[in-house]
This record gives structure tokens, sequence and C-alpha cells, in this order.
């Protein structure tokens, strides 16, 4: 066992940061300050000059375009990425989808979506949840039945994180409606500008626009996109919900939350009340930072059970550091501060109110992440896993 | 990074589990701590036949050159154990404590028969129940006859009652803290034991002009506050692990009660509300041991307040974690929970005095963000 962080490592992480500090534009980083979700623009253009280097998808096989690093040294690299207020790069591409096709997908899919996502010239989509299948992912309903060399596909999603950017969406559908729940389920990439696909915003209680419903109509999915075998999609999706789980414990975006909070909370950080919760809130960000760095060291990455740990207590220190945040601006934080490039918000008249720049952000955060807790497999889902695969209760 | 034991270290895990399983059952145990001293003094001697209370000392020093890490796997399987041997104030506090001040002949003459088992040593440094932690010291070594002479009171000190030898705390002329080796039996030594929360001995004592000859000084006069500091941290790490095998333990000792306690018709596992806090205890669980490896890591920091910051932060969450794993242990299994011949009741005990001992979780938050005060973020946490 050795815990200490060596000097390479840090000789490393000061490297990325000076390197992130000179490349990425300082009005994209002042837009990524504000934590509203990153434009479709900031992000293809902050991704093609991370693939440059190739380092768009340090996580992957070097084969496929990722890099070698250690396990910590992506660590870090992530740390000095949020520190700086790079935007967020296309998760759904990178983190989901990606590891899908190059661990389970043909020649063709690799040769095909691979480099498009390395470059951010696909943006994609999750397609899992429906009206009556949130968590309970087996009792999807939309349907793609086979018709020559096309599958037809009829139904809805929702939540569909930013459907309304998306190229492409990955999606659960049934292919076989008489097989047990789990069964007779099929991973489709579904191109969004076929025909009978439309995409309806939900907004939500941040006033922001990120989630969408969207439905299909006789939709027509060549049968090449089918990711591994007809019926078996449920052991991708299981897959990748692991890597999502892994994925969500946010552990670098919240220690960027965290820095730029102290930053700002003054003498607020002094009040022994504030101050108690903000180094409890730390306390707990750093045990949480080790079980990350644990699980990305272990042969074979996380395990379903250890991912729900991640899953469940990341998703609670995202919610704890937002509300901190707010309750350090005082009233300011009870204000509504919409987005400044608009792309984000409602049709609301709202007008900014005048305060301080660094206030902008803050509630919306707080309030869009009550989602944290709900998607991904809620933490009531994870208690369930946890209690089941791990405890055998 | 590596998260994974070497095979020098999983042999020492396993060495010491297997010795926890044939002489610690559950019985034995209980009336080990009926007797005089609490343990067995013939496990004790097995104890340095293994290498065990050397084992984090450099080999230079007569160790085994191992370090918090070492420590830390006997001190998960010792609590695992319950075990109340004076582990943790002998072969880690005072042996850590000696290691960093003496040096030369002094080291030798009070290292070894630690390590060879001959000797139990405690540091007596805590004067009151509030401050235990970080004390202003009270008590006087003045010069006397070409050695010294030490008035004061020391209160909750850990292995006392088993103790040859106090390493006491001690304010000299110039201001400084210094640590003297006072035996236990010197003329003006009062020792009252009592025993904690845990079953655990600790006494207090009282000097009354007791005389030490001048090489009882260990180090330089003055001079010791940074290596008491440096060897409580060690403890504060060690008492984490112990935290870590304590809820562990007691995490599947309720689990495999679920499964077998019926009511209403019904195993108790299969009750959604049990199930998720279960849950919620093993979500505790992974993240002490996560921060405990952070604490381990912290300890090795020269920069002395990133480390104090690290050690803070472990003993902070552990502290908590441990409480409510033990708590919620207890609670689930009903009123079998709080009796004292049933094993769960007792890792929760073991889990109190871990919460408690050597500063409470909230003096520690506090530490943890006064040494960050003024300083660079990255040298402080540098991950």
């Amino acid at each position: 066992m050795d815990f200490v962080i060596g000097a390479d490592d840090l000789a490393f992480r000061r490297d990325m940061r000076a390197w992130i500090g000179a490349t990425l534009p300082s009005e994209i980083a002042t837009r990524g300050r504000r934590g509203f979700h990153a434009t479709r623009s900031d992000v293809e253009s902050w991704t093609r000059r991370l693939n440059a280097k190739g380092w768009a998808a340090p996580a992957w096989p070097e084969a496929h375009g990722g890099t070698n690093w250690t396990p910590l040294q992506r660590y870090l690299f992530q740390l000095e990425l949020r520190a700086a207020a790079a935007p967020v790069q296309d998760q759904s591409a990178m983190e989901l989808v990606g590891p899908v096709i190059y661990t389970f997908g043909d020649e063709v899919q690799k040769r095909v979506h691979l480099p498009r996502i390395l470059n951010a010239d696909t943006f994609w989509c999750q397609g899992f949840s429906e009206p009556n299948a949130g968590s309970d992912l087996a009792s999807l309903r939309t349907r793609a039945v086979l018709d020559g060399d096309h599958y037809v596909v009829n139904g809805q999603k929702t939540w569909t994180s930013d459907a309304q950017r998306a190229d492409m969406m990955f999606a659960l559908v049934r292919t076989d409606a008489e097989a047990r729940p789990q069964a007779g389920i099929s991973f489709l990439l579904i191109d969004m500008k076929s025909p009978g696909v439309r995409v309806r915003p939900i907004y939500s209680i941040d006033e922001g626009h990120s989630v969408n419903e969207v439905f299909f109509d006789d939709v027509r999915v060549p049968t090449e996109n089918i990711v591994g075998e007809p019926n078996k999609g449920w052991s991708y999706a299981k897959f990748l919900l692991t890597n999502e789980r892994a994925m969500s414990a946010e552990t670098a975006h919240t220690r960027a939350d965290l820095l730029q909070l102290k930053g700002f909370a003054g003498e607020k950080a002094c009040e022994p009340l504030f101050c108690a919760k903000l180094s409890k809130l730390e306390v707990d960000l750093m045990a949480l930072e080790f079980a990350v760095l644990r699980v990305l060291h272990a042969e074979g990455g996380a395990q379903d059970a250890v991912a729900s740990v991640l899953k469940l207590r990341g998703a609670e220190l995202r919610q704890r550091v937002a509300e901190l945040g707010v309750e350090a601006l005082g009233n300011v934080g009870l204000a509504v501060n919409p987005d400044p490039t608009g792309h984000d918000a409602t049709d609301h008249p709202a007008a900014r109110p005048p305060g301080p720049d660094h206030a902008v952000g803050w509630l919306a955060r707080s309030m869009f992440r009550r989602a944290t807790t709900i998607y991904g497999g809620s933490n009531e889902i994870q208690r369930n896993i946890i209690a089941k695969a791990v405890l055998s209760l | 990074m590596d998260f994974t034991y070497s095979d020098e270290q999983q042999s020492l895990q396993d060495s010491v589990k297997r010795f926890c399983e044939r002489e610690y059952s559950f019985e034995k145990r209980q009336a080990l701590l009926k007797t005089e001293d609490g343990f067995d003094r013939a496990n004790w001697a097995t104890f340095a036949e293994l290498g065990w209370l050397g084992a984090a000392v450099a080999e230079d020093a007569g160790g085994f050159g191992g370090g918090p890490i070492e420590n830390a796997i006997i001190l998960e399987q010792l609590a695992r154990g319950l075990s109340v041997a004076p582990f943790l104030s002998s072969a880690v506090i005072a042996t850590q404590a000696i290691a960093q001040l003496a040096s030369g002949a002094q080291r030798e003459a009070l290292l070894t028969p630690l390590i060879g088992g001959e000797r139990i040593a405690a540091l007596a440094h805590g004067e009151t129940a509030q401050h235990a932690f970080a004390p202003d010291i009270e008590t006087k070594a003045a010069a006397s006859g070409g050695g010294y002479r030490l008035t004061g009171r020391k209160t909750f000190v850990l292995g006392g009652q088993a103790a040859d030898l106090f390493l006491v705390s001690a304010t000299t002329g110039g201001g400084g803290v210094s640590l003297f080796a006072v035996p236990a039996e010197a003329k003006g030594l009062e020792r009252v034991n009592y025993h904690a929360v845990d079953g655990r001995r600790v006494s207090d004592i009282t000097l009354k002009d007791v005389e030490v000859p001048a090489d009882a000084l260990i180090g330089d006069e003055g001079e010791a506050q940074d290596a008491i500091d440096y060897a409580l941290d060690y403890g504060v790490i060690g008492l984490c692990a112990e935290a870590v095998g304590a809820m562990d333990a007691a995490l599947w000792i309720t689990r495999d009660y679920l499964k077998t306690r019926k009511q209403f018709g019904v195993s108790l596992n299969t009750f959604q509300a049990l199930q998720h806090r279960m849950a919620d205890m093993l979500v505790e669980t992974e993240l002490a041991r996560s921060m405990l490896y952070r604490g381990i890591a912290a300890l090795s920091l020269d920069n002395k307040r990133a480390r104090a910051r690290g050690v803070s932060a472990a003993k902070a969450q552990i502290g908590e974690a441990g409480f409510f794993v033990g708590g919620q242990a207890v609670q689930l299994h009903g009123g079998i929970g709080v009796t004292e011949e049933y094993i769960v009741g007792h890792y929760f005990k073991r889990l109190a005095l871990v919460r408690g001992l050597y500063g409470s979780s909230d003096q520690h938050l506090t530490r943890f963000a006064e040494s960050a005060e003024g300083q660079n973020e990255e040298e402080l946490s540098p991950i």
C-alpha cells in the first residue's frame, strides 16, 4: 500500500494546470464559473483543444484514443479541469456510450462513432428513462419492430438530458415483447434527425433547460445501429450504469465548487456554525475522494455496489455544497440570477438583480442539484442495490 | 498510489486475525476484563515475538521498518477482537514519542524493552477532561540536584494501569514542554486506575516532588511538543483503524442477525426500512476505510499543518461514522443490543471511545479549519 502523492504526480498536476490556464479562453472559463450548463459551442471548442493533445477521453484505452495515465493522474486532471471551470464535455458520449461502443460495438461502429465523440463532432443523449420507467428501467415500453433492414421505433423517452442539442441517442428499446422484462431489450443508436423524432423541452426548477421529453413516431433505424446482440441490451445498460454511478460521485466538481465558495465566503466563513458546516463538508469530501481513488485503482473497475456508495454520497455532497453557497450569499442567494448568456433560461422577464458577479449561478445550482439524488438511479435505488448486492439482505 | 496490501502486509493481517480468532473469543475476553490487568500478559509476549510491538519502528532503532499502515493493520484486527491490551498506548503512542525524541543510547535503552515486550509505557500528557488533546501543560519540572523534580497531575492516561514507565510531559524553566521517562514505582507518583467505556484501563496519576535523574529527560529540554503532537497524531490514526475494524465487525454481525431474527412471521431483512439503514451503515464503513487511508497518507506529510489537517479530518469523519454505525447496529438488534452479554454493544462502546478520545469531533473539525489559515491549498491538501 502507498497512499502518498508523489512528486511526479504533483508535477503532472502543475503541468496540467499550466496547460489548461494557457489554453482555456477566459470568456469560456467565465461562463463555466457560473455553473450553468455549457453551450454546445463552448463544449465543441474545448473538446477539440483537448482532442488535439490526445486528452479528450483520458480513461479510454489507448487503442481507441485514450491516454495511459494512471487513475490518480486522471483524477488530478479532472480536478484541474473543474478548478479552471473548463466546460464539462459531453459526458453521455465520453463516459457512457463511448465505453459501450468500444467494449461491445462492432468494428464499423467503433470506426464511425469513436473519433466523432473524441472531437465533439457528434453530441449524444441517453434514452433510457420513460414516463413509467424511471428507476424501474425494466418496465420500459418504447418498442422497436424489425421491418426488413430497419427497426421501426415507437414510444417516448423522458428526462433526456441534452436531447435538444444531441445528434445521436443511445436508447433502450423493447425488441421482444414476449420475453421477461429484462430479456427483450436492445441497445439502439438513433439519429436524432430521423423523421418522426420530436423533442419537447422540460424546464427544471432552476429555470434552466437541460432535460427533455423525446417522442418516437415510426422512426426508422437501420439494423446496423444495434449495439451487440438484439435482446441483450440490458447487460450493456448495466455496464454503462455502473460507469455512470462511479463517475457520478463528481468529487472534482464538488471540490471546485468548494474552492469557489471559500473564495467568496469571506467573513461568513468565520461564523462558527457556518465554519463547522463548511469543514464537515470538506472532511466528507476528502473521504469520498479517497473512495473514488480506491475504485479507480481497483482492477476491473467499479463493482456495482461500490459504485452505488459513490453515487449516493457524491450526490448528497453536490447538494450540500450548493446549499452552503446559497447560504453564504445571504439574501442575494435567494434572488434569481438568470444565466447572462440566456441560452439556458426560461422566457421569464427576469432582470439580473444587483449583486456580486460571483452570486450568479449558485441558486440555480442548488435548485438543479435536487436532481442529483434522483437521476442515475435515485439514492433509494442505490440503497436497494447495496442491500442486495453487498449485504445479501 | 497503491490500495492493495503487499505480501508482507497481507501476512501480517492474516496473522493478527488468526491470533484474535484463537485468543479473543468473546467469552474469554469478558472473563479477562475482570482480571486485575484486564489483558493477558502471555499474549503480550506473543505480540513481541511476532514483531508487532516494533512493527512501525525503523529498523535502525530495533524495529521492523513498517509505519502507520502496519499499525493500522494490527489495530483494525485487534479492535475486531475487542482487545483491550495496551497496544495503542504503548506500542504506538509511547513508542513513537520516544522514536521521535530520543537518539543514540537513550533510544536503545528506552525502545528496546518496549519492542521486546519486557516493558509497557504510557504517555501521560493530558491534564483536564476537556483538553486532553491539546492541553496547556501545568505539570512542572524544576531542576533539582543534577536532575529534575516533577510536580503535577495527569488525567485519563491510556494504558496507565499496565505501564511500567510513564512518559510525562512537563514545562521546564525555559517555558517549553519537555518529556520525561518516569518509572511507575517512582517515589511520589500515585496512580488511580479505572476503566474506560470499552473496558480499556486508564489511570490518573499525581506527581508530588518526583525526583528523576538528568537522563530521564528524553531529547532536548523544552523541545518535546512536536514529538508529542506527532505521537498523538499517530495514535489518532491508530484509533481510526480501530474504528474501521469495529464498524466492519458490527455491520456484518448485524447483517447476520437481520437474516435470522423473525418478527411478524418474516425475517427482519425483508423490511426495506431496515435494508436502507444497513446500506447507510455500509456507506459509512466504506467511506471511513477510505478516510483511514487518507489519514495515513497525511500522517507522513512533512508539512506539520498539512499533517494536522489530514489527521484531524480523518478523526472527525471516522469518529462520527463509527458512532453512527455502532449506534445503528445496537438499534437494529433491539433489546439484545443493549445487553452486556451480547457482543454488538461492545463494538458500540469501542466506537464511542474512539469518537471522544484524543479530541472530540468538534475539536478536530476546529483544528482542521484552523490549520488551513493562511496556508496554500495545494500544500495542505495535495489531493
